[in-house]
């Protein structure tokens, strides 16, 4: 069953909001009647052992799979009318103000790095076929332009050594790093990272740390994550949702939920008799 | 490996990156122009087949190589601008009109062919190609009154409101007109969003439609253009042969067209041109060769098919990158000398990542 | 009466795509690549068994067996010369690389002094013989065919399901690592796939002589295949001989009753027909990238 611990206090407007969602592949339910709000302006993490639906959850709102049930309704503009994201083919959740990264890294391998941050700019290009075709003015001044704020985005990730390389050739943390940055390019209102700190060694991990935070401080980003780096959930995180097999178990703060006596069930099991795990001395 | 110091937005965006590019195309760009003066008229001939193998080579290149889709019918587009110039010309239509209806009917009938694009991916893409292919072929075949049937069509030579262009020399500027020209569209293309969705495409169609690339949009769109330039080739092409018929557009000119992109180097648009001029030379080299060969292997009927698959699979196994690839690794063991490594260009072995769900 | 008629040829016919389908699909199975070189390997067969004959005077029964092994052996050298070293390049790569070696047998068929250039017939020993079942007439070779395809499909059946080399082939086509996990010698088994599906080309190809008389463009027949091996679903092997009786009967009915043209087209409008339906094929499998 559905448990739906929702904060009752107002702070922030909605951003995103989900309800009910369920999706069921063959026999298998892999979201069963979850439902959460995002606020804006805050980090808000989905945490759950292996297989419990969160990237299913992503790739509902990024609208690779469409739910049995329920609904993702999306606010974008302060005060702006819901939209239900239900109704939105994949290609329009990016000019919605969504981007996203991908648990196993999709990015454009045969191209730079730079290559790949301008393509995160799609979704504000102002130039059309023919006008690309004769390359005119206009067309160049939108590529100085995607250039300039792909540049930005370069500097606040400190990605200028990769700038002209090939992906297919650069280490694992660096990829990570390139995907966020893709995103941040689509100057998104959102921001679904799916496992940001999953193959990063500890200074990668705390640079990524960094980085949430910058993006919810100073470029005022909401962030929807998935991830399992307790200390990183809990160093970043306004708000958790725990999950488990596909259900909801606690939302809250980071603390309340990981104190929570079914979440800790379902990462540890239940042992009513702690005393036969003692060690004898 | 020159080492290109960019110190503003424009240089990176320009087509010529340094000096250097600038000097040398512009030295080919002279030599084509002043080519018909030089040289002899039957390597003329052979030249304007290169320029015109080169246009329908880079429609398949930017379908294939930059957008990943897999093309295995072309020579239908490179027919269908064939035939629809063939009948146009023959109802006197001036030549640029009649280039641009054939140009826009294999933009349509790519755009047909590129409906399966939608739903279908790698082998099951190749193969819905490969039937429209065959249909094309037939319907070329069958539509006797239009297209004259399994006898022919002849096809005169280009005209414009009654002056006609027999010229060896004035075909040739023709031919180098419109190459120039698709070849300039195609790498403006390529540098701006369009080009990047389309390499987006081929690379990840998931984070591609994430990043708010429009699929349908683009796949259709890389298929017309791709289906466009092959029916500007075969406009050229009707002309240059002055007579077509169905089997000239069979699944053996669609492997040769492939044959063409990935021997030239799949995924740059040198390669279209190097493989065109791979196309054009073969046959010559293997006439040629034909006095030095035993008479059972020089004789045999088999022979331009066994170098043509020989060299393939040299090129699959030894050299994936085609002729560009080749040529980059030998400009860069020149600009390195005598520092070059074998591993500069060592590709990343990774396995294929299996799309099935089972 | 003419119906049924049609319908015999269209299944027999349809029993040589079905056989060279299945090569592909056994081939896609086990190692995910397309091969374009099963009409050629079927060319190939055919040209043995007649040299086996006419050659060194070998009686039908064992030239057919020679053929079949030979091709085998051609099969399994093949994987380990040619396809082995290319795995991990994306699959149009590939497919280009089975059209070249498509191309490399042809041409060399033909420089075979005296026999590669001209057409042969196979002496097979029931050739011209016809059945007469009521008022059907019956080639014998269609029924061969028939025959034939219908036995081993049950063969294959059996191996793949009870023999420990079927069961290890199964294994190793959904799951390579695990395979390799379970000490499944994979690539050895890739080795056989190719040589198995090359075996079943040699024997399509020792099937379809008789009809289409042995030569060196033999092999296009193998490009009907492909939308046998569509209609059918690229993944199933049962998929692939119903797809080829599909695209058979299609054919031979198409050939009869609508006009001139269609015949050599019906097999691929049907494909067409079949991808914008059902893209998997009557029994093909979901491709679902997971991400």
């Amino acid at each position: 069953m559905s448990a739906v611990a929702q904060a009752t206090h107002p702070e922030g407007d909605v951003l995103l909001s989900a309800r009910d969602l369920s999706v069921r592949f063959g026999g298998v339910l892999a979201v069963n009647g979850v439902s959460f709000d995002v606020r804006r302006g805050e980090v808000f993490t989905l945490i759950g052992p292996n297989g419990a639906g969160k990237t299913t959850v992503f790739n509902l709102i990024s609208r690779i799979y469409t739910p049995t049930t329920g609904e993702i309704t999306w606010y974008g503009e302060p005060g702006g009318a819901p939209l239900a994201l239900t109704s939105q083919p994949p290609h329009a959740i990016a000019s919605l103000g969504i981007a996203r990264t991908f648990q196993n890294i999709e990015l454009f391998e045969h191209a730079t790095v730079l290559h790949n941050l301008l393509v995160g700019r799609h979704v504000h290009r102002r130039t059309g076929f023919w006008g690309e075709v004769f390359f005119t003015r206009a067309t160049r001044r939108a590529e100085v332009q995607a250039r300039e704020t792909a540049e930005r985005v370069i500097d606040l990730l400190d990605l200028q050594h990769h700038r002209d390389s090939m992906v297919a050739g650069l280490p694992y943390g660096v990829r990570k790093v390139v995907e966020l940055a893709r995103a941040l390019c689509t100057e998104p209102r959102l921001l679904l990272l799916d496992e940001p700190s999953s193959g990063l060694n500890v200074e990668e991990t705390a640079d990524m740390a960094f980085w949430i935070q910058d993006i919810q401080k100073e470029l005022g980003i909401s962030v929807l994550m998935v991830e399992h780096d307790m200390s990183l959930v809990s160093k970043v995180s306004d708000r958790v949702l725990a999950m488990n097999q596909g259900e909801v178990l606690a939302t809250g703060s980071p603390k309340e939920v990981q104190a929570d006596a079914r979440v800790v069930e379902a990462y540890l099991g239940s042992v009513d008799d702690v005393s036969s795990l003692r060690r004898v001395a | 490996m020159r080492f290109i110091f960019k110190t503003s937005y424009e240089q990176d965006i320009r087509l010529a990156r340094h000096g250097g590019h600038v000097f040398w195309y512009g030295l080919l760009l002279l030599a084509l122009l002043v080519a018909p003066w030089v040289i002899a008229e039957y390597w003329l001939a052979q030249l304007t087949f290169v320029l015109i193998y080169g246009v329908v080579g880079l429609g398949l290149m930017l379908l294939a190589g930059f957008t990943g889709q897999f093309s295995i019918g072309h020579a239908a587009f490179l027919g269908t601008g064939a035939y629809t110039q063939a009948v146009l010309g023959n109802m006197g239509v001036p030549f640029p009109l009649a280039m641009a209806g054939a140009a826009a009917l294999s933009a349509a009938v790519g755009v047909l062919v590129g409906l399966p694009a939608l739903r279908l991916k790698g082998i099951y893409l190749g193969i819905a190609t490969l039937a429209f292919g065959f249909i094309v072929e037939e319907v070329f075949a069958r539509w006797e009154k239009v297209t004259g049937g399994n006898s022919g069509l002849h096809v005169q030579p280009p005209q414009f409101f009654g002056w006609q262009l027999e010229s060896g020399a004035g075909f040739y500027f023709l031919c180098l007109v419109v190459a120039v020209l698709s070849t300039l569209a195609i790498l403006n293309l390529l540098r701006a969003p369009t080009g990047r969705a389309f390499v987006a495409i081929r690379d990840s169609e998931i984070s591609a439609q994430s990043m708010g690339i429009h699929l349908a949009r683009y796949k259709t769109l890389s298929f017309a253009i791709s289906a466009a330039l092959a029916g500007l080739g075969g406009a050229l092409y009707a002309h240059k042969l002055s007579f077509i018929s169905p089997d000239q557009f069979s699944i053996l000119q669609s492997i040769d067209l492939l044959l063409l992109v990935v021997i030239g180097g799949l995924g740059s648009v040198h390669g279209a041109f190097l493989g065109a001029i791979f196309l054009i030379t073969m046959p010559q080299l293997i006439a040629l060769s034909k006095d030095w060969l035993p008479p059972v292997i020089g004789e045999a009927p088999g022979l331009q098919g066994l170098v043509y698959g020989l060299v393939l699979i040299a090129f699959v196994l030894f050299e994936p990158l085609g002729i560009y690839g080749r040529w980059l690794k030998i400009r860069t063991w020149l600009q390195l000398f005598p520092f070059y490594r074998r591993g500069l260009f060592k590709r990343q072995k990774s396995f294929t990542k299996s799309d099935r769900l089972r | 009466m003419q119906v049924l008629q049609l319908l015999l040829s269209g299944v027999s016919q349809g029993c040589i795509y079905g056989l060279i389908a299945l090569g592909f699909v056994l081939i896609y199975k086990a190692t995910e690549t397309v091969s374009f070189v099963q009409g050629e390997l079927m060319m190939l067969g055919a040209f043995c068994a007649f040299a086996a004959m006419a050659g060194f005077g070998l009686p039908f029964w064992m030239a057919a067996l020679l053929a079949v092994v030979a091709m085998a052996a051609l099969g399994v050298l093949l994987e380990l010369v040619v396809i082995r070293p290319v795995l991990g390049q994306p699959q149009f790569a590939i497919v280009m690389l089975t059209i070249g070696i498509g191309y490399v047998m042809r041409g060399l068929i033909t420089m075979v002094p005296g026999i590669g250039t001209e057409t042969h017939t196979l002496a097979v020993p029931y050739k011209s013989q016809v059945l007469n079942i009521g008022p059907l007439v019956i080639s014998v070779e269609q029924a061969v065919v028939v025959g034939a395809t219908a036995v081993l499909c049950v063969l294959l059946y059996l191996m793949f399901r009870y023999s420990k080399l079927g069961i290890a082939m199964q294994a190793a086509s959904q799951n390579q690592l695990a395979a390799y996990y379970m000490g499944i010698p994979v690539k050895r088994l890739n080795g056989l796939v190719w040589g198995l599906a090359a075996a079943v080309a040699a024997i399509a190809g020792l099937l379809l002589a008789p009809i289409t008389f042995v030569h060196a463009n033999m092999g296009f027949i193998g490009l009907k295949a492909f939308p046998a091996a569509v209609v059918g679903g690229f993944g199933s092997l049962p998929g692939a001989i119903v797809g080829g009786l599909v695209i058979g009967v299609a054919e031979s009915l198409a050939g009869f009753y609508l006009p001139d043209g269609f015949k050599d087209t019906a097999p691929y409008i049907l494909v067409l027909l079949m991808l914008m339906i059902k893209p998997n094929g009557l029994f093909g499998e979901q491709l679902r990238k997971k991400v």
